[in-house]
């Protein structure tokens, strides 16, 4: 429990009448990935909003343990420290690649951004890692001085994911990652997220709708439902064997191809 | 009629001075004040006069240059203004001047202790093309981030292998703020950091007024491995033949011949007639 990088306890968020959350707990340890399953509507993304410190909850903690092993309280964080956690240390991947690329700057230039945030002054190592990471997430680095306008959605995607991954983060949180995708595309992605995960121990929290997802990705499994956590364990365990009404609701609705 | 002492009633220039003396004790931070209506429209550097106003005494010798010139409608409008509403000297001479107000340039020779260089500053946010809103750019300055703006100059050089921002390139003041310098040529950046004389900087439409003070260290953005290189046109003043000075480009007649002069026409008159005299 000590040693978890990111835990919360006790979590509640109201919207008005609406609860968002509801009493949630969740632990998240190195290298490991936890999703959050459920339906629309159902808390998912609030929580991650909370979790990232986008958001601050009514009630409860969120506790971050730093690489030197402090453990600091997300609310009592200062924003320039959490800008900057945001910036190094943590990633943040959106289902709309849109919101977090910039679209008239070259893929090179962003992937470079976090780069130049952290203070890095070499062009031709910023182009040099840059052209790195295109080819980690299998675009042509060819392709650096090309608008992301020019790209397809897929590949939109995954220069998100070179730009958030290019400053070796600890903790990345994904907002439905592969939606919007086609289903060759989401596999593609899927394959490359769990290749790059693997390889390089990211911390992930991945936020989804779909169990598919969440059982080709994750460790764990969170499931929510009108803001409280129904289920939780190991993803194959819960999946297999769910124990609440609605994972087994859940579970029963994914289409067998 | 008769105005107040340059134009601006006591209690708006004390309020200007507050401005100023907060910016100077903040290098390159903007300060917002209550921009004042002038008799002249906004984008002719109602900021830089209002600063004018608020600096200038009786006893100060004033000059005003438009890109470097002391003859364009600009330069000869607010020295005229000034002349009438404060009755103040007015020069041509930028050794002789107290308080010089400019428009675009910095004056080829070395100002020195003791005279105050005003600028006038269309948009004061040098991240304004970069971020639209206001609210972040702010909160940028705030916690000292600054990448977004090598991201520009990371674009320009790998679409076109160099800097393009040839004018109002932007600087980092005493290694903690971004400000935007005003519309100079890139070429004139160097002279920013550790001048003698006091720079201020006033933005009438956008009401912020920034300052330089003297000696202070003010570096233009680059990366190791692209430094900054000023610009200038290659050639030599047809009038003065500097080889040094920064260059206007004319066109002489219909059939497109072309001459460069010096755009700072103090310095080249000076020159010239000293080449003259020497003759």
């Amino acid at each position: 429990m000590s040693d978890a990088l990111l835990s919360a306890r006790g979590l509640g968020l109201r919207f008005g009448g609406i609860t968002a959350l509801d009493g949630v707990d969740a632990d998240l340890w190195p290298g490991e990935v936890l999703a959050v399953v459920g339906e629309s509507g159902s808390g998912k993304t609030t929580l991650l909003n909370v979790l990232s410190g986008h958001m601050a909850p009514d009630a409860g903690t969120v506790w971050y343990r730093d690489p030197a092993g402090a453990r600091h309280d997300l609310r009592a964080m200062p924003a320039p420290q959490l800008r900057a956690l945001h910036r190094s240390d943590w990633g943040f991947v959106h289902q709309n690649p849109r919101d977090a690329l910039r679209m008239r700057v070259s893929a090179g230039g962003n992937v470079g951004e976090r780069l130049m945030a952290q203070g890095s002054r070499n062009y031709g190592g910023i182009r040099a890692a840059a052209a790195d990471w295109l080819r980690q997430v299998e675009i042509d680095p060819a392709r650096i001085d090309d608008v992301p306008g020019t790209f397809s959605g897929g590949m939109l995607q995954r220069l998100q994911i070179a730009r958030t991954l290019v400053t070796h983060p600890r903790l990345v949180f994904m907002d439905e990652p592969t939606g919007g995708l086609d289903v060759s595309v989401q596999a593609r992605l899927l394959d490359l997220i769990r290749g790059l995960v693997a390889r390089l121990g990211i911390a992930v929290v991945l936020v989804t709708h779909d169990i598919a997802v969440a059982r080709l990705l994750a460790g764990r499994i969170l499931v929510m439902q009108g803001g409280r956590v129904v289920e939780t364990g190991l993803t194959d365990q819960v999946l297999d064997d769910p124990q609440h009404p609605y994972t087994q609701l859940l579970v029963s609705s994914v289409l067998q191809a | 009629m008769t105005y107040n002492f340059a134009y601006l009633d006591e209690q708006t220039k004390r309020m200007i001075r507050r401005a100023i003396l907060k910016g100077v004790a903040i290098p390159g931070h903007q300060v917002p004040f209550g921009s004042r209506e002038m008799p002249l429209p906004y984008g002719w550097g109602t900021g830089g006069i209002q600063v004018m106003a608020a600096v200038l005494g009786p006893a100060d010798v004033l000059k005003v240059i438009d890109q470097g010139a002391d003859d364009t409608t600009n330069a000869v409008s607010i020295r005229r203004f000034f002349a009438r509403t404060a009755g103040v000297q007015t020069t041509t001479r930028t050794a002789e001047a107290t308080v010089i107000q400019t428009r675009h340039r910095i004056p080829e020779v070395p100002l020195h202790e003791g005279q105050i260089l005003v600028y006038q500053v269309p948009m004061p946010e040098p991240m304004a093309k970069l971020e639209p809103s206001r609210a972040e750019t702010r909160r940028m300055h705030g916690l000292a981030e600054y990448g977004l703006m090598h991201v520009k100059l990371y674009e320009d050089i790998a679409r076109l292998g160099h800097v393009s921002t040839s004018y109002d390139f932007p600087v980092m003041v005493n290694g903690r703020y971004l400000m935007s310098p005003s519309p100079i040529p890139a070429f004139d950046n160097p002279k920013l950091g550790g001048m003698a004389a006091l720079q201020l900087f006033g933005a009438g439409r956008e009401k912020r007024i920034y300052a330089v003070p003297p000696y202070t260290e003010v570096r233009s953005l680059d990366f190791d491995d692209h430094p900054f290189r000023p610009v200038r046109a290659p050639g030599v003043c047809a009038m003065c033949g500097s080889g040094t000075s920064y260059l206007d480009e004319v066109v002489t007649d219909d059939r497109g011949t072309r001459m460069f002069v010096c755009s700072d026409t103090d310095y080249c008159g000076e020159r010239a007639a000293m080449q003259d005299a020497a003759e």
